[in-house]
């Protein structure tokens, strides 16, 4: 038993380590000013991507249902962050402060719209359970499109309209807009902070007794709830948790552009993070930090083939797919690996003969 | 006159739901034998649509060559996918087969675009008759919708016999039950899995064209949202059922409308979804899906 929980020790260890240690080498490289503009642009980016992979592998990974709509979740906690944002700017002057502020509010509501998600939704299950996360998200941004929220200049009391734009004050939400005019406070240490406090969550989670519960749930849902966990209970909290922190990383999302829409959150972001869950391997939290990266910075790399790098990302995606998983494929590799060991093992064979 | 404009989008809702329901057939076929989602097939409607344009508009060739046309190209491209693509995981784990599919469909989108361009090109309607005038000119029944919804009803009576009457048909409902026991009475179940995939991509070009020629700006990603639609649709009915993919159709597409013009523009799709998960909670295995009994 102490063996095994060593073994998890290390295995997380090595997750912070990698994590902190590639912080370090991308921060003192930014204040040498050793990174070029387009690289210090994705460094956001990455950070948000690789939270939200880590958080949608708590749910699909650990707790095992298939989620397609983790966007919604990132949605909202982009939206409410970004006023939340835009309100405090005059009260909360530090920006860094103000960041965190939104972020636990973006991450709170988030929290909140996935109990509302996950109450009725966890009673499905497998293809149905996925078309209903697809469809909620799609619902989430839909009605997002249709919020309008005013902000009175001098007293800064806030209105809101549904599907109403004439609201007194500024517009902060503008419906299929967005909204608008945020500062953008979002910062690196920030964001590699999140996927700190992500780590924390979702990695002590795995490992204690209500991560070992939404395993065995997983594996075996009748086994499992027949020794008395409860079913519900569980995957409600993986489903939360995942979208609270979907929600912060909207939240730090929302705060790197000027102006953020629903249109950027539809359903293709789901199915991104989703891809770098599996590409990452489904439940491997260090997988997932490794493929959020170079999937988010694969895509800029091909830059220079422009019109064909979404090709590419295609391609690369199916072959990866198919090498993995493809029983010829993993023929093909038994057959190459025996190969070469049966070809070191004639040299020993060789060298002992020669030896005699 | 309200009830001339109820009327009105009672047809336009038909029409589109019977839009959905042609391409929820290809979705609900191949998930019925081959057990995946193929999200790839939202992208074939839209090539098939491409193919359609291409050939009446730089080879002035009839609408209805142009049908014929655009139904083989996709049915070959349904076949190859599935041989490149699918065939290899059919033993891997659902989600690999769903992040393939997926990949399938970005790599048709983005071929479609480096070959025709990102930019809508305006597709001329492949019907040119009098659009039907009821009630002294009040109700206009577009030739498109009539067309849309006869096509849909043909296509669903051919369905219906094929897989009924046929020995391929027959093979079919065989493997989607049990491909063990399917392949042990002799079935060939990889061909069978081909042929629902040429189907299924045969009638997408029949949507494809359907459906541009009722909204006619085609783009590269035209077809990922009537997909997605469509797929929902599909579940709906049921997944795996045939009349189900039918009736689902049908009703997301009248709801569609009347939520569109009854209640906000805006709110159109999600309403769709919100009655879609409605009646999952209700009904977990859609409107005709067969309960499965859990086994212990």
């Amino acid at each position: 038993m102490k063996k095994k929980n060593n073994k998890v020790f290390i295995s997380n260890l090595i997750t912070y380590a990698m994590v902190i240690i590639a912080f370090v080498i991308m921060f003192s490289l930014m204040n040498a000013g050793m990174l070029s503009r387009s690289t210090k642009g994705l460094l956001i980016p990455i950070c948000v991507w690789i939270v939200m992979a880590v958080s949608l592998n708590l749910t699909v990974g650990i707790s095992g249902e298939l989620s397609l709509g983790h966007a919604g979740f990132m949605c909202v906690g982009a939206f409410v962050g970004a006023v939340i944002a835009t309100v405090l700017k005059q009260p909360v002057e530090n920006e860094a402060l103000r960041l965190i502020i939104a972020m636990i509010v973006g991450g709170v509501a988030a929290g909140i719209t996935g109990v509302i998600v996950g109450v009725p939704v966890l009673r499905l299950r497998g293809d149905y359970l996925a078309i209903v996360t697809l469809a909620f998200g799609e619902i989430i941004r839909n009605v997002l499109n249709c919020v309008y929220v005013g902000m009175d200049a001098t007293t800064g009391a806030l209105s809101f309209g549904f599907n109403n734009p004439s609201l007194p004050g500024k517009l902060i939400v503008n419906g299929p807009q967005g909204v608008q005019g945020i500062t953008r406070i979002s910062t690196f240490p920030i964001g590699f902070a999140l996927i700190i406090f992500t780590l924390i969550v979702v990695l002590n989670m795995t490992n204690s007794r209500a991560g070992r519960a939404m395993m065995a749930l997983r594996d075996n849902r009748i086994a499992a709830e027949s020794v008395g966990i409860s079913a519900t209970k569980y995957k409600l909290m993986a489903f939360v948790t995942s979208a609270a922190l979907a929600g912060m990383a909207g939240a730090l999302y929302a705060m790197n552009y000027s102006t953020v829409t629903g249109a950027k959150f539809k359903f293709d972001t789901s199915i991104l993070v989703l891809v770098f869950v599996v590409l990452g391997g489904i439940g491997n939290i260090r997988g997932s930090i490794i493929a959020a990266t170079v999937l988010t910075v694969l895509p800029e790399m091909l830059r220079e083939f422009s019109d064909y790098r979404m090709l590419i990302y295609a391609i690369v995606l199916i072959l990866v797919m198919l090498a993995t998983n493809s029983p010829a494929f993993k023929q093909w590799f038994d057959i190459a690996k025996e190969k070469i060991v049966s070809l070191f093992g004639k040299k020993d064979g060789k060298g002992d003969a020669a030896n005699e | 006159m309200i009830r001339v404009s109820f009327l009105s989008n009672l047809i336009n809702g038909i029409s589109l739901g019977s839009v959905y329901a042609i391409i929820a057939l290809g979705y609900t076929m191949v998930y019925g034998i081959a057990k995946m989602l193929n999200f790839a097939h939202g992208d074939v409607i839209m090539i098939g649509a491409y193919i359609s344009f291409c050939v009446t508009h730089y080879l002035g060739l009839p609408a209805w060559v142009s049908v014929l046309a655009s139904m083989l190209v996709c049915t070959l491209l349904g076949m190859t996918i599935e041989r490149l693509a699918y065939k290899p995981l059919r033993s891997a784990p659902s989600l690999a087969v769903l992040i393939t599919a997926i990949g399938m469909s970005y790599f048709l989108q983005n071929i479609a675009q480096l070959i025709w361009g990102a930019n809508p090109k305006s597709f001329n309607s492949v019907v040119e008759m009098e659009p039907l005038r009821l009630f002294g000119g009040q109700l206009i029944i577009t030739d498109e919708a009539l067309v849309t919804v006869l096509s849909c009803v043909v296509i669903m009576i051919c369905l219906t016999l094929f897989t009924e009457k046929t020995k391929m048909g027959k093979a079919m409902r065989a493997v989607s039950e049990d491909k063990g026991a399917a392949q042990l009475m002799g079935i060939n179940v990889n061909m069978t899995i081909s042929v629902t995939f040429a189907i299924g991509s045969a009638l997408a070009a029949i949507a494809g064209v359907l459906l541009c020629s009722t909204y006619p700006a085609l783009m590269p990603t035209t077809g990922s949202m009537p997909g997605i639609k469509a797929f929902t649709a599909a579940v709906f009915g049921g997944i795996g059922s045939i009349p189900g993919a039918m009736l689902g159709g049908i009703l997301l597409g009248i709801i569609e409308i009347f939520g569109k013009s009854y209640i906000s523009t805006e709110l159109g799709d999600a309403i769709v979804f919100a009655i879609l998960i409605i009646l999952l909670l209700v009904k977990p295995t859609g409107l005709l899906g067969k309960k499965i009994n859990e086994k212990v």
